[in-house]
């Protein structure tokens, strides 16, 4: 039985925005199943008195003067655009009409 | 033509003195490419590659002192590039042309060094063989129907294969140290934040940090001093040490060095168990003093590895929506389906894996169950860390459990292949800096030793790791 279903992994699906087959879906129960009761020793673990680590390196406030760069040209990040019209990105439809 | 596993400060020197050249290099690196081919090292060379390497030797003409003259290297495909893709060995990124380059990359052009391809790697740098290559997996340049390790497998193999004079990878749980074991070079992941982030495919942001793999710990030293160094794009970036970085001799004498237990138990192949075991005697004689020491969290530190990074992975791996960049669905009819069908057409099984494991373990009801509790447990690995850094100067330990094992032999088992990097990613999670250097051959293939340094001790390290170079003397015959 594993440890997490297949109703579970479609929710999860929706919320990362990603279509699964119902193949792959079947797949990354058993998988992730798997992978969570790896992970699961971390439950035997006394963590009580202990904070969780933010960052590592003990870096602070880290500042820049607030001055204005140059940007990066239009044209070249429009350039990877998949679909664009006038200089403008085309996203598909929003709602369905 | 000229032998690309010399030494790094050599060639450079070679072609400042006009002996070499960088055209004369680069043609060699590209010859060597093409006649290995079947290693499937590089995704795509450099159309600009010569030309690059004429510009280089203008400038070595005009007396430029140049510390990486003309030497060709191979940059991971998740850096950023001119003139080349930028896939990650990624579908979703096929379309995708950088707009800008990394800024590592770009100290490595400043310095004279020339990029002739982008090397192969598990997609998103996800994985620890390149089989999650959207590409197809690179070979092991000592068995090609083995793996080369990975992530950073393509930029491993390529050196050892004398393709190109250096290579850079990226190091988020051992994707740099792994394949550089299993290929027989030397990986080095520097402390988390030398070198900037930006310009390089985010998979997790709180690990992951850029390094170079070469023929030789000087070698590695060499590039590093190029490539560290703060950057105003990546406010994670330390500073650097003000002296260079650049070794060309080192010492065990005095130096207090822990050996790992937790990192020699079962999971430990039984022949690069004797090899490690075998030099400490060694190492010894040369002046390092070492007994074991006990890091007991280190057990834990892959668990938690595999709840933060696909956490972190999942986050990332956002960005892409089939609108700005990148892989678009070309049936989708409305927004949500753009997002949807992007990406499960353009993101491979490990990259959808990590981002649902990611999400989940991010998700309301789960969080502080998962997350939140693997970042308490990283305090713990760090605390210890701290611990064993007060007692002795470095940590010692083999750099993977086993040498390379046959493409597709684990393919069917996300924890197996997980469990490559079970000795290298307390290192990413505690933000130290940590080498791989070759140490002997098991079954006719290469295993690593690996050395830990506490943060920004680059230099001890780097010290230490050519005087231990240089106990092991010639590992393949070991």
């Amino acid at each position: 039985m594993s440890k997490i279903g297949t109703t579970e992994i479609e929710r999860i699906a929706k919320l990362a925005r990603i279509g699964l087959s119902h193949e792959e879906t079947a797949k990354m129960s058993v998988e992730i199943g798997n992978i969570l009761e790896f992970v699961e020793q971390l439950q035997s673990v006394d963590v009580s008195d202990t904070a969780p680590t933010d960052q590592v390196t003990g870096l602070q406030d880290v500042w820049r003067e607030d001055v204005v760069q140059p940007s990066m040209p239009r044209e070249q990040i429009l350039a990877n655009v998949p679909e664009q019209k006038d200089g403008y990105i085309v996203v598909k439809r929003v709602l369905n009409g | 033509m000229v032998d690309l596993k010399r030494p790094l400060a050599e060639l450079a020197a070679g072609v400042r003195s006009g002996k070499l050249s960088a055209v004369e290099l680069t043609q060699a690196s590209l010859d060597r490419i093409e006649a290995t081919t079947e290693y499937h090292t590089v995704l795509e060379l450099n159309p600009h590659a010569l030309e690059q390497a004429r510009a280089i030797d203008a400038r070595v003409k005009k007396g430029e002192n140049l510390p990486l003259a003309g030497l060709p290297f191979a940059a991971k495909d998740n850096y950023l590039t001119a003139g080349t893709h930028t896939t990650a060995s990624s579908h979703i990124l096929e379309p995708f042309r950088a707009p800008y380059v990394s800024p590592v990359v770009q100290r490595l052009l400043d310095a004279g060094a020339v990029m002739v391809a982008k090397a192969n790697l598990d997609a998103f740098a996800h994985g620890t063989s390149t089989e999650n290559s959207d590409f197809g997996p690179s070979k092991n340049p000592y068995d090609p129907t083995r793996v080369p390790g990975g992530s950073s497998g393509g930029s491993a193999a390529a050196v050892s294969l004398g393709q190109v004079a250096f290579a850079i990878g990226s190091d988020t749980g051992g994707s740099i140290r792994q394949p550089a074991a299993l290929c027989g070079v030397v990986g080095l992941k520097p402390t988390y934040g030398l070198s900037p982030r930006t310009g390089v495919v985010a998979m997790a942001s709180s690990t992951d940090v850029m390094g170079p793999l070469t023929n030789s710990v000087e070698d590695a030293s060499l590039v590093l001093d190029v490539m560290a160094g703060p950057h105003p794009s990546d406010a994670t970036t330390i500073e650097r040490d003000t002296g260079s970085y650049h070794v060309q001799s080192g010492s065990l004498k005095g130096l207090k060095i822990g050996l790992i237990k937790e990192y020699l138990g079962e999971g430990l192949d039984p022949g690069s168990k004797q090899h490690l075991l075998g030099v400490i005697p060694q190492l010894e004689a040369a002046g390092a003093v070492i007994e074991e020491v006990s890091v007991p969290a280190t057990k834990l530190a892959l668990a938690a590895y595999y709840v933060l990074v696909p956490a972190e992975v999942s986050s990332n791996l956002a960005r892409y929506d089939g609108i700005r960049f990148g892989h678009s669905s070309p049936t989708a009819t409305n927004l949500e389906e753009t997002f949807r069908l992007s990406r499960e057409e353009g993101f491979g099984a490990e990259a959808k894996r990590r981002i649902m494991i990611g999400t989940y373990v991010l998700s309301s009801g789960y969080y502080d169950a998962y997350y939140k509790r693997a970042q308490k447990v990283r305090t713990k690995l760090i605390a210890e860390f701290e611990a064993a850094f007060k007692k002795y100067d470095l940590l010692l330990g083999p750099t993977s459990p086993s040498p390379a094992f046959p493409i597709g032999s684990k393919s069917q088992d996300p924890i197996a292949l997980y469990l490559e990097d079970v000795m290298t990613v307390a290192v990413n999670l505690v933000g130290i800096p940590a080498i791989s250097i070759p140490l002997a051959k098991v079954r006719d293939l290469p295993v690593g030793l690996q050395l830990m340094a506490p943060q920004r001790a680059e230099r001890q390290l780097l010290a230490a790791a050519h005087a231990a170079e240089a106990v092991i003397g010639d590992w393949s015959a070991r």
